[in-house]
Formats: structure tokens, C-alpha cells, sequence
């Protein structure tokens, strides 16, 4: 209980007084999370857009799949993308072991299947509703797989929270192919897990109420505009 | 593109056959009324004419000459709009039609302004009410200048005052030379609409007929029992 107390005061003088260190890890953990989200994105709601208007043998194969990996233990991934990064491994001649880098591409690779997964599942809904509509207009697959992501954009918005939220959360991948180091590629999981090892639990914990109250603002943030052009748009 | 000829078609999904060895030559001209009970096979036979169910046997043709284009369109008993403003809801359909940007947009407002929307170009097609939706979907279709428009029971869903409103625009439509096909099971729509009447009854042709005759002297059991059948609640 003393812990809890000591942790909210730690929490509240860091934030506070803005402390420099701090800063840095919360601005770095946001920038892997995020462009891993953005790569997510870009890569995920395709395949899944794809997918969900396609018929082709073994598409239930490959939405299991998807789904499976939805599940992927972020340090297995973090191992692999370590194998593929480490000087003797396939990409090492880029040296992005233990870069920024190498987090993102950790963490894009988590997440890729969870917006693939989740937007296949939105995006198929919305494709019974439209389907019949766009055949008749003349619309071909790819064009109906376009539209359909813009017109369930709103609903994707909960899907990119999720890996938002999975990339934010997770500290196995980045802590293997980032290695924890003070100043370049420590975030806020791998400070914490660190913090907690050497036995500051209150720096930890604050660090810990720190990140848990920038997921729930993006997440609250992110909803509430959803929400807002939901209900202008319909 | 006209005449549109059916050769035995029938259509079975998991051996229930829906449309029973149907032959028929629809001509140019006149407004063709599909009529039945629930269950008839009204919406599949519309939909195999427009070419989004193939059948399980027999040939569907267009005999006459096409003049370039998509020159058919279909307009649901329930609408789906995009999300997107009403006008950007026709440009869509325009732009698959290969016709460009700044045409698209033209050709839509003038739509709309026939259609009695122009106020509403600019609204977000999905919040406007069942009346306003249907007519706008119509004006998507219209806007194509198809030769051949498809309705399938385009008032189902709406209160009287909005579905004269949509019965006007569908008068409109056929003075502007289009070739209407429609079904309805509202036989007062049939005899303010229809020209001639397809009568259709367990997925067969049961009767053919100009409005007139069809409602003073139906040939066929069956439609005079629909006719007495449903009169009472005209």
C-alpha cells in the first residue's frame, strides 16, 4: 500500500517536473507505437480489405491463420526480427539491431495481423450490406475493397486502437531488438521492466501510471472523434 | 440493348428452385410491372435479368444493339448509400462509369435538382430519411442514363407521401426513355405504373398481360385469387 503512494507521488513529481529523461522515453515509446501503428495501417487494412471481398481456395485457411496471429508472443517476434537484424542474420548489413528501427519493425510485425484480422472482420460485415449495390454499379474488387475501407472508416478507427494499445503494451519484441538502452531505446515498458528488476518499484510504477494514462487519452481521444463524425456522417 | 430474352431460366440454390423454367421477351417501350405474392421469386428473377445472379439453367440475352457503356441499373428496395454526401453518392457511380470528375458533377447536381435534393447536395447521404435515400438512389441510377432501369420493390420500405414522390420520379425516368422493369406486390402501384404485368406465382410465368386486362380479366387462377386476395387492403 505504501508502494501505491510513494508510485502516485513518483508518478506525479515526473510529470510534474517534466523531467527530461522522462520525456524522452514517453516521446520515444509514442514514436516506435506509432509508426509501427502507421506501417499497421498501411500493409493491415489492405490485406484484410482484400480478403473480406475475395473468394479464393483456402480463404478460411488463411483467416484462421490471420487470426492465430493475432496472438503472436511478442517475444517470439522479437527473437525473429532479432535473428533476421543480428549481423550475421539475412538484414544485418543494414545494422538496425538495437535501433528505434528495429522496434518498430518488432512491433509493426505484432500488429500487421491484428489490423488485417480485425479490419477483414469489419470490412466483410460491411460488404454484405454493400455488396449487391457496388456489383450492380459496376464496381470491380479492388475498387469495391477501396471503398468499402473508407466507408467502415470510422469502425477501423477501433481496429487501429487495438494494435495502438497491443504496441504500447507489449515489452518482450522491443525489449530483445531494442536492447534497453538508456537514451536511445528505452520506452516505457522496457524502463519499467527495468525499473521493477532493480528494485525501484515506485519509479516503476509511476512510469507504469504514466503509460497507462496516455493509452486510455489516445484511446479516449481517438473514440470521441469517432463518435463525433459518426454521428455527422451516419 | 433491348429486347432482353429468357430462355428456360431457372434458378436453384441448394436444390429449392426459386424460378421455374421461365421464358419470356421483354420489349423496349412499355413499363413492365413483375407481380406476386412474397415468395415468388420477384427479386431473383430481377436480379438475374440484371446479371447479379446467374442462372442454373437456361439463357439470359440482350438481342438488340448496345451503344456503348453500362447501359443497366438497379435500384434496391432498401438503399445503401455510401458514407458520403448525397451529390458524391451519384459521382461515385458516374466515375465507374468512366465518365470524369468535373461531368460527374455536373450530370449530379442537375439530378438532383430534378429530383428535388439540390438543397441537400452536400448532406451526408446516410443521414437523410428512407424518402430522401430511395430518391436519391434513384437519382444515382438515373444519372447513368441507363437504357434499361431495374427497381426492386422501390417503395417497400416507405410511408405513402414519400413513395408518390418516388412513383413521380419513376414516371419521369421512363418520359425520359428508359425502359422500366419493376416489381412490386402493391397492386395499386402495378395499375398506376405498369404498363404491362408479369404475373408470377411459385417461380413460374403464370400470366402476361397489359395492366388492364390483367386487373378486368386475369387469365390465370392464380392471379385472380392474388387480385381478390389483396384488394381489401389497398
Amino acid at each position: 500500500m505504501e508502494d501505491m503512494q510513494l508510485a502516485f507521488g513518483e508518478a506525479a513529481r515526473l510529470i510534474v517536473g517534466l523531467d527530461r529523461e522522462l520525456v524522452a522515453i514517453v516521446a520515444l515509446s509514442l514514436q516506435v507505437s506509432l509508426s509501427a501503428v502507421s506501417i499497421a495501417i498501411v500493409i493491415g487494412l489492405p490485406i484484410g480489405a482484400v480478403i473480406a471481398v475475395s473468394r479464393f481456395p483456402g480463404r478460411q485457411m488463411v483467416i484462421a491463420l490471420l487470426n492465430g496471429f493475432m496472438g503472436l508472443p511478442p517475444v517470439v517476434v522479437g527473437l525473429l526480427i532479432y535473428l533476421l537484424l543480428s549481423r550475421a542474420g539475412p538484414l544485418g548489413e543494414f545494422g538496425l539491431l538495437f535501433t528505434p528501427a528495429a522496434m518498430v519493425i518488432a512491433q509493426a510485425v505484432l500488429i500487421i495481423p491484428i489490423a488485417a484480422a480485425l479490419s477483414r472482420q469489419v470490412i466483410e460485415d460491411a460488404w454484405r450490406e454493400y455488396e449487391e449495390q457496388l456489383r450492380s454499379l459496376g464496381a470491380s474488387l479492388f475498387s469495391s475493397a477501396l471503398t468499402l475501407l473508407w466507408d467502415t472508416r470510422f469502425s477501423l478507427v477501433t481496429v487501429v486502437l487495438a494494435g495502438f494499445g497491443r504496441a504500447a503494451a507489449e515489452v518482450g519484441a522491443v525489449m530483445i531488438v531494442g536492447g534497453n538502452i538508456d537514451g536511445v531505446t528505452r520506452v516505457m515498458t522496457t524502463a519499467i521492466a527495468l525499473e521493477t528488476s532493480k528494485g525501484d518499484l515506485p519509479l516503476a510504477l509511476g512510469l507504469g501510471i504514466i503509460l497507462m494514462g496516455l493509452v486510455l487519452a489516445v484511446n479516449a481521444g481517438a473514440y470521441l472523434i469517432k463518435e463525433m463524425a459518426q454521428r455527422r456522417y451516419g | 440493348m433491348l429486347p432482353l430474352i429468357l430462355e428456360d431460366v431457372s434458378f436453384a440454390v441448394n436444390g429449392r428452385t426459386i424460378i421455374d423454367r421461365i421464358s419470356v421477351e421483354i420489349v423496349a417501350g412499355p413499363r413492365t410491372v413483375i407481380l406476386g405474392p412474397n415468395g415468388a421469386g420477384k427479386s431473383v428473377l430481377m436480379r438475374l435479368c440484371h446479371g447479379l445472379l446467374n442462372p442454373t439453367a437456361g439463357v439470359i440475352a440482350w438481342r438488340g444493339p448496345t451503344k456503348g457503356g453500362r447501359r443497366q441499373a438497379m435500384v434496391f428496395q432498401r438503399p445503401v448509400m455510401l458514407r458520403r454526401s448525397a451529390l458524391a453518392n451519384i459521382v461515385y457511380g458516374l466515375r465507374l462509369a468512366g465518365i470524369s470528375r468535373t461531368e460527374s458533377e455536373l450530370r449530379a447536381r442537375d439530378v438532383l435538382e430534378v429530383v428535388g435534393l439540390a438543397a441537400l447536395a452536400d448532406r451526408p447521404a446516410r443521414v437523410l430519411s428512407g424518402g430522401e435515400q430511395q430518391r436519391l438512389a434513384l437519382s444515382r441510377a438515373w444519372a447513368l442514363g441507363p437504357e434499361v432501369l431495374f427497381l426492386d420493390e422501390p417503395t417497400a420500405s416507405l410511408d405513402p407521401g414519400a413513395a408518390r414522390d418516388i412513383e413521380n420520379i419513376i414516371s419521369a425516368i421512363h418520359a425520359s426513355g428508359t425502359k422500366i422493369i419493376m416489381t412490386t406486390h402493391n397492386l395499386g402501384q402495378a395499375r398506376r405504373l405498369g404498363d404491362e404485368i408479369l404475373f408470377l406465382y411459385g417461380g413460374r410465368l403464370v400470366e402476361r398481360a397489359p395492366v388492364g386486362r390483367f386487373f378486368a380479366a386475369p387469365a390465370s387462377a392464380e392471379a385472380a385469387q392474388f387480385i381478390k386476395g389483396e384488394l381489401p387492403w389497398q
